[in-house]
């Protein structure tokens, strides 16, 4: 962290920012919250980049970057595809934003970690792979590992994207034994009743708040088609016990080829509905049916969703042969 | 005073259940949700459910009535769901109260009656926090964790659990379920244990000096607000995890076979939020961040003897992806003092 201070400050000093937007500190000992900094003293003061910054910065820059001089941002690894495929869809201004690559381990659940702790917590040391939480009747430590958001239990690659002014530490790389398809695969291999119903329980607690889409860095629509009551599909909650599931797909399809797989509609969600794998579902048979693809990566590429090739496969026939292209 | 052993729980609420429809904080995908009680259904009592008990009297959705179009007539059908008797376990000290505040908005003329009904059908069994977490502030609000009301208490008590009756038709209640007397002394000892782990709680130091009816002027312009709704999402998810937040829409859904009218949660946090033909009285997030706080802590209790609209049971606290919450709003206007 000192060393992303160090830079920051560095940042002010010589004009290449005006102001940075990070992580700081909360009201409770794992809430991290996001402010624009304006000045390289309360940015010393008050910045952290800690085991509890899971919250992807980039969608902010969609609004920062039309205000007028620079902002500085850090982005992990995850982050990074987000504000590549933003500047690669216009609507993020990258002449005004100054990007720092840093790297990132894993982020904890701050949620479920607070939820494995009985009594009110005080204070939560960050010792690498343990936590020291400091709670009413004592103190209890836990595992970091084991209280991973699920975006960073499946993690798909420690290297950024392509963008970023500079990197502070190493390059990661990929993860090769990326773990994130395979419940998607056990979705697969269900029978379509079976898939039904984990989908119809699993979506049957939304209570239609929206934070999955407001977060979402793909969903950058300046007024949502779910917003408009005009659009006749506007609907704030459920007419009939199918139209909030209807919502959450039609979502997926209107961000597929363009989720980066950040996982931040999951870890928002709260009443852990594993949204993600909706998304992974499309990237996983964009993957199987036109090639590898990663959006954010490569800002020259089309999206295989929005071209087309002579080679192009008809994912009908593809399913029908067993998945072979 | 009734006490039963924490291993007949199980039995108890089976006997409840076989009478009337029962709901019971219980285990769902990592979270606690009230939950139909039926055999198999993991009851947790550790905390505070994620989602609260208001859902019970004002749900997320409700059919209000149907119109048909027959010829030249148009048929008004009431299709509102009947409701029955039932009782809700384990609601806490905080939720009852957020009945108080609803009940000022709902049952206050005109009576809404769709809530009304539900109100009278309903049961509450409470329960006394033996563990409060450091979201919790109820006590800001001069609420008793300890003391948890509603028509039945319930206290857990080391190795049983203990009930005492509130109200006449907890009384009857209890009544009907043949339980042993005793647990006086169990119940004492657990409130003061309580009271004991509630001084040292976190937000035990948090007051609501400085707000309340006739604040308006002080806490409106304050320039606080634009930092403290600067990373809010816009989304409701405070809102609708708040056992006090009462905003709702009418809406009309065409089903292809005549119009489906029903009421849903609404949420003065969306940008469409009491939108007009004049527009949207609240343009930016700012304002509609402001709005949902100054309700809660200015005019809500200008206009209801100063009860503050607020129960501090911390879900949004627990809740909010990014961290914004009500203490953090209090304390930073505070601060100017």
């Amino acid at each position: 962290m000192q060393e992303l201070i160090k830079k920051g400050k560095e940042l002010f000093a010589n004009g290449t920012v005006d102001r940075i937007i990070g992580w700081t500190r909360g009201e409770l000992p794992y809430d991290r919250e996001i402010r624009v900094f304006r000045c390289a003293e309360c940015f010393e003061k008050d910045f952290v980049y800690d085991a509890f910054c899971g919250a992807n910065l980039s969608k902010y820059l969609i609004e920062e970057s039309g205000k007028e001089g620079k902002i500085g941002v850090f982005l992990k690894p995850c982050d990074s595809y987000s504000f590549a495929q933003l500047i690669k869809e216009h609507r993020i201004k990258k002449e005004n934003v100054y990007a720092v690559a840093i790297e990132c381990y894993g982020k904890c659940d701050s949620r479920a970690l607070a939820d494995s702790v009985e009594d009110a917590i005080y204070w939560i040391t960050d010792n690498g792979p343990e936590l020291k939480i400091d709670t009413v009747s004592g103190a209890v430590v836990r595992n970091t590992y084991d209280y991973m958001l699920e975006k960073c239990a499946a993690c798909k690659t420690k290297k950024h994207a392509p963008g970023c002014d500079e990197t502070i530490g190493d390059e990661g790389e990929k993860v090769d034994d990326c773990t994130r398809f395979d419940i998607v695969a056990k979705l697969e291999a269900m029978t379509p009743e079976e898939r039904f119903a984990f989908w119809r329980g699993e979506l049957s607690r939304c209570i239609r708040c929206n934070a999955c889409r407001n977060v979402c860095p793909a969903c950058s629509c300046e007024h949502c088609v779910f917003d408009n009551p005009a659009s006749g599909i506007s609907q704030k909650a459920a007419a009939d016990s199918f139209e909030e599931n209807n919502f959450h797909i039609i979502r997926a399809f209107h961000v597929a080829g363009r989720c980066t797989d950040c996982g931040e509609c999951s870890r928002v969600c709260p009443q852990h509905i594993p949204l993600h794998l909706l998304n992974r579902k499309f990237i996983k048979d964009i993957n199987e049916l036109y090639g590898e693809y990663q959006a954010g990566e490569n800002p020259d590429e089309r999206a295989p969703l929005t071209n087309y090739t002579k080679a192009d496969c008809e994912p009908s026939v593809v399913y029908k042969r067993g998945g072979k292209n | 005073m009734y006490s039963i052993k924490k291993e007949a729980l199980g039995s108890l609420l089976a006997a409840i259940g076989a009478k009337r429809k029962l709901y019971v904080p219980a285990d769902n995908a990592g979270l606690i949700l009230f939950t139909p009680y039926a055999d198999g259904v993991s009851v947790n009592l550790s905390r505070n459910p994620d989602v609260s008990a208001k859902d019970f009297f004002f749900p997320q959705v409700e059919n209000i009535c149907r119109f048909k179009v027959c010829g030249k007539t148009v048929d008004v059908i009431d299709n509102r769901e009947k409701n029955e008797d039932f009782v809700v376990f384990g609601v806490r000290a905080c939720d009852v109260k957020s009945f108080e505040v609803l009940d000022n908005v709902f049952l206050s003329e005109p009576v809404d009656g769709y809530y009304k009904d539900r109100r009278d059908h309903s049961l509450i069994v409470t329960l006394a926090c033996s563990k409060p977490l450091e979201t919790c502030f109820c006590g800001t609000f001069g609420i008793d964790c300890a003391a948890p009301g509603g028509d039945v208490e319930a206290y857990a008590c080391g190795d049983s659990y203990a009930f005492r009756a509130i109200t006449e038709k907890g009384e009857a209640f209890l009544a009907e379920l043949s339980l042993e007397n005793g647990g006086d002394e169990a119940v004492e000892a657990c409130k003061a244990k309580i009271n004991e782990i509630k001084a040292k709680l976190p937000l035990s130091d948090l007051t609501t000096e400085g707000f309340g009816g006739g604040k308006t002027k002080d806490l409106f312009n304050n320039p606080k607000w634009a930092e403290l709704s600067a990373s809010c999402l816009g989304c409701g998810t405070c809102t609708f995890v708040c056992p006090t937040c009462q905003c709702y829409d009418i809406r009309d859904f065409d089903t292809g076979n005549g119009i489906q009218r029903y009421r849903c949660w609404d949420s003065c946090m969306y940008r469409d939020f009491t939108k007009m033909s004049a527009g949207q009285p609240r343009p930016s997030q700012l304002e509609r961040f402001r709005q949902r706080f100054m309700h809660k802590l200015v005019y809500y209790p200008e206009n209801n003897n100063g009860l503050f609209s607020c129960v501090g049971c911390g879900r949004c606290l627990r809740k909010c992806p990014q961290s914004l919450n009500i203490v953090k709003v209090m304390k930073a206007l505070r601060e100017d003092d």
